[in-house]
Protein backbone atom coordinates (compact mmCIF):
# COMPACT_ATOMS: atom_id res chain seq x y z
CA UNK A 1 0.00 0.00 0.00
CA UNK A 2 2.51 2.46 0.91
CA UNK A 3 5.00 1.75 -1.57
CA UNK A 4 3.16 1.79 -4.33
CA UNK A 5 0.50 4.70 -3.00
CA UNK A 6 2.85 7.05 -1.16
CA UNK A 7 0.39 9.55 -0.88
CA UNK A 8 -3.21 8.99 -1.36
CA UNK A 9 -4.67 12.61 -0.57
CA UNK A 10 -2.03 13.76 -3.53
CA UNK A 11 -3.27 10.75 -6.22
CA UNK A 12 -6.62 12.33 -5.64
CA UNK A 13 -5.98 15.66 -6.35
CA UNK A 14 -3.93 14.30 -9.53
CA UNK A 15 -7.09 12.36 -10.84
CA UNK A 16 -9.33 15.13 -9.93
CA UNK A 17 -7.21 17.38 -12.01
CA UNK A 18 -7.08 15.48 -14.61
CA UNK A 19 -10.58 14.71 -15.21
CA UNK A 20 -11.34 18.81 -15.14
CA UNK A 21 -8.77 19.42 -17.68
CA UNK A 22 -10.09 16.88 -19.94
CA UNK A 23 -13.76 17.13 -18.96
CA UNK A 24 -15.14 14.21 -18.94
CA UNK A 25 -15.84 10.85 -17.15
CA UNK A 26 -15.66 8.82 -19.58
CA UNK A 27 -14.15 5.07 -18.37
CA UNK A 28 -11.23 6.09 -20.57
CA UNK A 29 -10.03 9.03 -19.39
CA UNK A 30 -10.33 7.90 -15.68
CA UNK A 31 -7.86 4.91 -17.09
CA UNK A 32 -5.17 7.23 -17.98
CA UNK A 33 -6.20 9.27 -14.67
CA UNK A 34 -5.53 6.90 -13.10
CA UNK A 35 -2.13 5.96 -14.50
CA UNK A 36 -0.65 9.65 -13.80
CA UNK A 37 -2.06 9.29 -10.43
CA UNK A 38 -0.22 6.16 -9.63
CA UNK A 39 2.79 7.05 -11.43
CA UNK A 40 3.67 10.69 -10.83
CA UNK A 41 3.65 10.24 -7.05
CA UNK A 42 6.62 7.35 -7.60
CA UNK A 43 8.52 9.28 -10.01
CA UNK A 44 8.42 12.31 -7.60
CA UNK A 45 8.96 10.63 -4.55
CA UNK A 46 12.81 10.78 -4.96
CA UNK A 47 12.30 14.79 -5.32
CA UNK A 48 10.68 14.77 -2.49
CA UNK A 49 13.02 16.05 1.13
CA UNK A 50 10.52 15.04 3.26
CA UNK A 51 7.76 11.93 4.10
CA UNK A 52 4.49 12.85 2.99
CA UNK A 53 2.84 14.75 5.88
CA UNK A 54 0.27 12.83 8.06
CA UNK A 55 -3.53 13.55 7.57
CA UNK A 56 -4.63 14.06 11.22
CA UNK A 57 -7.53 16.13 11.96
CA UNK A 58 -9.23 17.35 8.90
CA UNK A 59 -12.42 19.42 10.74
CA UNK A 60 -9.64 21.21 12.42
CA UNK A 61 -7.69 21.55 9.20
CA UNK A 62 -11.34 22.79 7.21
CA UNK A 63 -12.13 25.40 9.86
CA UNK A 64 -8.75 27.03 9.99
CA UNK A 65 -8.92 26.86 6.07
CA UNK A 66 -12.96 28.74 6.22
CA UNK A 67 -11.79 31.40 8.77
CA UNK A 68 -8.82 32.57 6.92
CA UNK A 69 -10.66 32.46 3.82
CA UNK A 70 -13.52 35.29 5.46
CA UNK A 71 -10.09 37.01 6.58
CA UNK A 72 -9.00 37.46 2.95
CA UNK A 73 -12.54 38.66 2.03
CA UNK A 74 -12.31 40.61 4.81
CA UNK A 75 -8.86 42.26 4.87
CA UNK A 76 -9.35 42.60 0.86
CA UNK A 77 -12.07 45.32 1.87
CA UNK A 78 -9.83 47.04 4.38
CA UNK A 79 -6.61 47.24 1.80
CA UNK A 80 -9.17 48.46 -0.84
CA UNK A 81 -10.13 51.02 1.81
CA UNK A 82 -6.87 52.80 2.56
CA UNK A 83 -5.99 52.25 -0.95
CA UNK A 84 -8.95 54.31 -2.21
CA UNK A 85 -9.17 56.74 0.83
CA UNK A 86 -5.95 56.81 2.58
CA UNK A 87 -3.01 56.18 1.12
CA UNK A 88 -0.97 58.88 2.75
CA UNK A 89 0.31 57.99 6.16
CA UNK A 90 -0.38 54.47 6.17
CA UNK A 91 1.85 52.86 9.14
CA UNK A 92 3.45 49.21 7.51
CA UNK A 93 6.04 48.04 9.65
CA UNK A 94 7.83 44.84 9.70
CA UNK A 95 7.38 43.33 12.79
CA UNK A 96 8.75 39.96 14.75
CA UNK A 97 6.89 36.91 16.01
CA UNK A 98 7.82 34.44 17.98
CA UNK A 99 6.91 30.77 16.41
CA UNK A 100 6.42 27.87 18.74
CA UNK A 101 4.97 25.97 14.97
CA UNK A 102 8.45 23.65 14.45
CA UNK A 103 6.95 21.07 11.58
CA UNK A 104 7.82 22.04 8.05
CA UNK A 105 4.73 21.37 6.42
CA UNK A 106 2.80 23.39 9.01
CA UNK A 107 5.57 26.41 8.47
CA UNK A 108 4.48 25.94 4.65
CA UNK A 109 1.11 26.56 5.70
CA UNK A 110 1.12 28.70 8.25
CA UNK A 111 3.52 31.16 5.27
CA UNK A 112 0.65 30.49 2.81
CA UNK A 113 -2.33 31.73 4.96
CA UNK A 114 -0.53 34.73 5.93
CA UNK A 115 0.78 35.53 2.50
CA UNK A 116 -2.30 34.73 0.75
CA UNK A 117 -3.81 37.22 3.16
CA UNK A 118 -3.88 40.75 1.67
CA UNK A 119 -1.96 43.34 3.94
CA UNK A 120 0.35 40.75 5.56
CA UNK A 121 3.88 39.42 3.44
CA UNK A 122 5.74 36.88 5.09
CA UNK A 123 9.70 38.02 4.83
CA UNK A 124 11.40 34.77 6.66
CA UNK A 125 12.09 32.75 9.65
CA UNK A 126 15.18 34.87 11.32
CA UNK A 127 18.28 32.35 11.13
CA UNK A 128 19.28 31.48 14.65
CA UNK A 129 15.86 31.83 15.81
CA UNK A 130 11.76 30.22 15.16
CA UNK A 131 11.38 34.05 14.87
CA UNK A 132 9.00 34.71 12.14
CA UNK A 133 9.60 38.65 10.24
CA UNK A 134 6.37 39.63 8.83
CA UNK A 135 5.29 43.25 7.03
CA UNK A 136 1.83 44.34 7.43
CA UNK A 137 0.42 47.00 5.21
CA UNK A 138 -1.57 48.83 8.03
CA UNK A 139 -0.35 48.77 11.32
CA UNK A 140 -1.99 49.71 14.46
CA UNK A 141 -1.12 47.75 17.48
CA UNK A 142 1.41 45.13 17.08
CA UNK A 143 0.83 42.99 20.06
CA UNK A 144 -3.09 42.18 18.40
CA UNK A 145 -1.34 41.15 15.33
CA UNK A 146 0.89 38.97 17.39
CA UNK A 147 -1.79 37.65 19.70
CA UNK A 148 -4.10 36.97 16.31
CA UNK A 149 -1.51 35.30 14.44
CA UNK A 150 -0.45 33.36 17.67
CA UNK A 151 -4.04 32.32 18.10
CA UNK A 152 -6.18 32.21 15.07
CA UNK A 153 -3.58 30.80 12.84
CA UNK A 154 -0.27 28.71 15.16
CA UNK A 155 -2.85 27.03 17.70
CA UNK A 156 -4.61 24.92 15.06
CA UNK A 157 -1.76 23.99 13.08
CA UNK A 158 -0.05 23.42 16.12
CA UNK A 159 -2.78 20.77 16.77
CA UNK A 160 -2.59 19.49 13.83
CA UNK A 161 0.97 19.71 12.36
CA UNK A 162 3.05 19.22 15.74
CA UNK A 163 1.07 16.52 18.10
CA UNK A 164 3.96 14.25 19.26
CA UNK B 1 -23.81 40.26 -28.04
CA UNK B 2 -24.08 36.16 -28.63
CA UNK B 3 -27.78 35.66 -28.81
CA UNK B 4 -28.05 32.39 -26.34
CA UNK B 5 -27.17 34.95 -23.98
CA UNK B 6 -31.14 36.16 -23.79
CA UNK B 7 -31.67 32.23 -22.51
CA UNK B 8 -30.27 33.10 -19.44
CA UNK B 9 -32.48 33.46 -16.35
CA UNK B 10 -31.87 35.98 -13.70
CA UNK B 11 -31.37 34.06 -10.89
CA UNK B 12 -27.79 32.78 -13.06
CA UNK B 13 -27.03 36.81 -14.52
CA UNK B 14 -27.87 38.70 -11.59
CA UNK B 15 -25.36 37.09 -9.05
CA UNK B 16 -23.00 37.11 -12.29
CA UNK B 17 -23.22 40.59 -12.83
CA UNK B 18 -22.69 41.17 -9.43
CA UNK B 19 -19.59 38.95 -9.23
CA UNK B 20 -17.86 40.70 -12.28
CA UNK B 21 -18.52 44.11 -10.76
CA UNK B 22 -16.80 43.60 -7.60
CA UNK B 23 -14.47 41.53 -9.26
CA UNK B 24 -13.62 44.76 -11.69
CA UNK B 25 -14.06 47.29 -9.13
CA UNK B 26 -11.28 45.40 -6.92
CA UNK B 27 -8.58 44.47 -9.82
CA UNK B 28 -8.73 48.40 -10.77
CA UNK B 29 -7.73 49.28 -6.95
CA UNK B 30 -5.28 46.67 -6.84
CA UNK B 31 -3.57 48.29 -10.10
CA UNK B 32 -4.45 52.05 -8.65
CA UNK B 33 -2.45 50.84 -5.34
CA UNK B 34 0.65 49.30 -7.30
CA UNK B 35 0.49 52.69 -8.99
CA UNK B 36 -0.49 55.00 -6.33
CA UNK B 37 1.18 53.61 -2.61
CA UNK B 38 4.49 55.63 -1.98
CA UNK B 39 6.84 52.96 -1.35
CA UNK B 40 7.87 49.27 -2.61
CA UNK B 41 7.05 48.08 0.83
CA UNK B 42 3.68 48.87 0.47
CA UNK B 43 3.25 48.64 -3.64
CA UNK B 44 3.85 44.74 -2.47
CA UNK B 45 0.38 44.87 -1.27
CA UNK B 46 -1.52 46.50 -3.79
CA UNK B 47 -1.55 43.34 -6.73
CA UNK B 48 -2.52 40.92 -3.28
CA UNK B 49 -5.92 41.58 -3.24
CA UNK B 50 -6.22 41.63 -7.11
CA UNK B 51 -4.71 38.00 -7.20
CA UNK B 52 -7.16 36.76 -4.27
CA UNK B 53 -10.84 38.41 -4.49
CA UNK B 54 -10.37 40.02 -7.98
CA UNK B 55 -9.66 36.94 -9.58
CA UNK B 56 -11.79 34.52 -7.11
CA UNK B 57 -14.86 36.94 -7.99
CA UNK B 58 -14.28 36.82 -12.05
CA UNK B 59 -13.49 32.98 -11.67
CA UNK B 60 -16.33 32.19 -9.75
CA UNK B 61 -18.45 34.74 -12.09
CA UNK B 62 -16.79 32.99 -15.32
CA UNK B 63 -17.89 29.24 -13.39
CA UNK B 64 -21.25 30.09 -13.06
CA UNK B 65 -22.17 31.49 -16.30
CA UNK B 66 -20.55 28.76 -18.53
CA UNK B 67 -22.26 26.17 -16.06
CA UNK B 68 -25.83 27.76 -16.85
CA UNK B 69 -25.06 28.48 -20.59
CA UNK B 70 -24.05 24.64 -21.26
CA UNK B 71 -27.10 23.57 -18.72
CA UNK B 72 -24.03 21.02 -17.28
CA UNK B 73 -21.33 21.43 -14.81
CA UNK B 74 -18.30 23.48 -15.86
CA UNK B 75 -16.21 23.66 -13.24
CA UNK B 76 -12.74 23.38 -15.07
CA UNK B 77 -12.04 26.73 -13.51
CA UNK B 78 -11.76 25.42 -9.74
CA UNK B 79 -8.03 24.22 -11.70
CA UNK B 80 -7.14 28.05 -11.95
CA UNK B 81 -8.41 28.79 -8.63
CA UNK B 82 -6.55 26.00 -7.21
CA UNK B 83 -2.84 26.95 -9.07
CA UNK B 84 -3.39 30.70 -8.23
CA UNK B 85 -3.85 29.92 -4.48
CA UNK B 86 -1.17 27.64 -4.51
CA UNK B 87 1.35 29.78 -6.07
CA UNK B 88 0.22 33.93 -5.07
CA UNK B 89 2.09 32.87 -1.82
CA UNK B 90 4.98 31.39 -2.87
CA UNK B 91 5.35 34.75 -5.68
CA UNK B 92 4.58 37.49 -2.80
CA UNK B 93 7.35 35.63 -0.64
CA UNK B 94 9.79 35.42 -3.24
CA UNK B 95 9.29 38.84 -4.33
CA UNK B 96 9.49 39.93 -0.85
CA UNK B 97 12.93 38.46 -0.01
CA UNK B 98 14.25 39.56 -2.92
CA UNK B 99 13.62 43.21 -2.26
CA UNK B 100 14.79 42.47 1.19
CA UNK B 101 18.03 41.24 -0.01
CA UNK B 102 18.64 43.79 -2.74
CA UNK B 103 18.08 46.73 0.06
CA UNK B 104 20.78 45.04 2.36
CA UNK B 105 23.10 44.72 -0.59
CA UNK B 106 22.78 48.22 -1.70
CA UNK B 107 22.79 49.48 1.92
CA UNK B 108 26.10 47.37 2.28
CA UNK B 109 27.74 48.66 -0.72
CA UNK B 110 27.52 52.12 0.91
CA UNK B 111 24.51 53.48 -1.88
CA UNK B 112 21.60 54.96 -0.46
CA UNK B 113 18.10 52.35 -1.85
CA UNK B 114 15.48 54.75 -2.44
CA UNK B 115 13.75 54.22 0.64
CA UNK B 116 16.37 56.05 2.87
CA UNK B 117 15.98 59.18 0.11
CA UNK B 118 12.33 59.46 0.95
CA UNK B 119 12.81 60.15 4.65
CA UNK B 120 11.30 56.65 5.46
CA UNK B 121 14.53 54.89 6.36
CA UNK B 122 12.81 52.64 9.09
CA UNK B 123 10.84 50.70 6.04
CA UNK B 124 14.25 49.14 5.71
CA UNK B 125 15.43 45.68 6.83
CA UNK B 126 16.42 45.04 9.43
CA UNK B 127 13.40 46.47 10.76
CA UNK B 128 13.58 48.75 13.96
CA UNK B 129 11.01 46.38 15.72
CA UNK B 130 13.12 46.52 19.18
CA UNK B 131 13.05 50.40 19.17
CA UNK B 132 9.28 51.38 18.38
CA UNK B 133 8.33 48.36 20.57
CA UNK B 134 10.25 49.95 23.50
CA UNK B 135 8.92 53.27 22.31
CA UNK B 136 5.10 51.92 22.77
CA UNK B 137 5.46 50.51 25.89
CA UNK C 1 -30.90 41.63 -17.13
CA UNK C 2 -29.40 40.44 -20.39
CA UNK C 3 -28.26 43.92 -21.29
CA UNK C 4 -27.36 44.13 -17.76
CA UNK C 5 -24.87 41.69 -17.61
CA UNK C 6 -23.36 42.59 -21.32
CA UNK C 7 -22.70 45.72 -20.07
CA UNK C 8 -21.23 44.15 -16.72
CA UNK C 9 -18.51 41.75 -19.14
CA UNK C 10 -17.87 45.48 -21.28
CA UNK C 11 -16.73 47.14 -17.86
CA UNK C 12 -14.83 44.21 -17.09
CA UNK C 13 -12.83 43.97 -20.14
CA UNK C 14 -12.44 47.93 -20.00
CA UNK C 15 -11.41 47.83 -16.27
CA UNK C 16 -9.08 44.85 -16.85
CA UNK C 17 -7.43 47.00 -19.78
CA UNK C 18 -6.97 49.61 -17.05
CA UNK C 19 -5.54 47.51 -14.48
CA UNK C 20 -2.92 46.63 -17.20
CA UNK C 21 -2.44 50.13 -18.52
CA UNK C 22 -1.68 50.81 -15.07
CA UNK C 23 0.64 48.40 -14.40
CA UNK C 24 2.51 49.24 -17.71
CA UNK C 25 2.89 52.67 -16.24
CA UNK C 26 4.89 51.39 -13.03
CA UNK C 27 6.65 48.49 -15.48
CA UNK C 28 7.88 51.66 -17.18
CA UNK C 29 8.36 54.11 -13.96
CA UNK C 30 9.51 51.57 -11.45
CA UNK C 31 12.78 53.08 -9.52
CA UNK C 32 13.74 49.60 -8.50
CA UNK C 33 14.07 46.50 -10.05
CA UNK C 34 11.75 44.80 -7.97
CA UNK C 35 9.16 46.96 -8.66
CA UNK C 36 9.39 46.25 -12.06
CA UNK C 37 9.31 42.34 -11.63
CA UNK C 38 6.22 42.84 -9.14
CA UNK C 39 4.59 45.31 -12.03
CA UNK C 40 5.22 42.27 -14.72
CA UNK C 41 3.61 39.49 -12.29
CA UNK C 42 0.54 41.95 -11.72
CA UNK C 43 0.67 42.28 -15.35
CA UNK C 44 0.46 38.20 -15.88
CA UNK C 45 -2.43 38.10 -13.46
CA UNK C 46 -4.31 40.80 -15.36
CA UNK C 47 -3.39 39.21 -18.41
CA UNK C 48 -5.37 35.81 -17.21
CA UNK C 49 -8.11 37.87 -15.93
CA UNK C 50 -8.69 39.27 -19.71
CA UNK C 51 -8.21 35.57 -21.28
CA UNK C 52 -11.32 35.25 -18.96
CA UNK C 53 -12.99 38.38 -20.05
CA UNK C 54 -12.82 37.17 -23.60
CA UNK C 55 -14.45 34.20 -23.04
CA UNK C 56 -17.30 35.30 -20.82
CA UNK C 57 -17.54 38.14 -23.85
CA UNK C 58 -17.56 35.86 -26.55
CA UNK C 59 -19.08 32.88 -24.76
CA UNK C 60 -16.24 30.33 -26.11
CA UNK C 61 -14.96 27.71 -22.68
CA UNK C 62 -11.80 28.06 -25.52
CA UNK C 63 -10.33 30.69 -23.43
CA UNK C 64 -10.02 29.18 -20.85
CA UNK C 65 -6.95 27.20 -21.79
CA UNK C 66 -5.44 29.99 -22.94
CA UNK C 67 -5.65 31.59 -19.59
CA UNK C 68 -4.63 28.37 -17.45
CA UNK C 69 -1.41 29.11 -19.61
CA UNK C 70 -0.75 32.59 -19.06
CA UNK C 71 -1.69 32.10 -15.55
CA UNK C 72 1.41 28.83 -15.75
CA UNK C 73 3.99 30.71 -17.69
CA UNK C 74 3.41 33.64 -15.50
CA UNK C 75 4.32 31.96 -12.34
CA UNK C 76 7.80 30.29 -13.63
CA UNK C 77 8.23 33.71 -15.26
CA UNK C 78 7.72 35.56 -12.11
CA UNK C 79 10.25 33.20 -10.04
CA UNK C 80 13.30 33.07 -12.56
CA UNK C 81 12.91 36.47 -12.41
CA UNK C 82 13.12 37.13 -8.96
CA UNK C 83 15.72 34.32 -7.95
CA UNK C 84 17.73 36.50 -11.09
CA UNK C 85 17.54 39.40 -8.97
CA UNK C 86 18.82 37.92 -5.80
CA UNK C 87 21.45 35.18 -6.90
CA UNK C 88 22.45 36.90 -10.43
CA UNK C 89 21.70 33.47 -12.20
CA UNK C 90 18.66 31.32 -12.84
CA UNK C 91 19.71 27.47 -11.94
CA UNK C 92 22.82 27.35 -9.53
Amino acid sequence: MTRWLPSPVLSAALLVMWLLLSQSIAPAQILLGAAIALAAPLLARPLRPLAPAPFRKPWVLARLLFMSMVEIVRSCFNVSRIILFKSRGVESQFIRIPLDLKDPYGLALLSCLINSTPGTVWVEQLPGSNDLALHVFDLHDEQWWIDTIKTRYEQPLIEIFDHE
Amino acid sequence: MTPELDTLPVWVSLPVTLLLLLGSAIVLIGALGLVKLPHFFQRIHGPAITITLGTGAILVASMIYFSALQSRLVIHEVLITAFIMLTAPVVAMLIMRTAVYRDLRARERGKTPPAVKDGEASEVYPFSTKKSLSAKK
Amino acid sequence: MTALLSLAIDITLLSVILAMLLCMIRLLLGPTAQDRVLALDTLWMCAMLLALALGLRFASIIYFEAAMLIALTGFVSTVALTKFLMRGEVIE
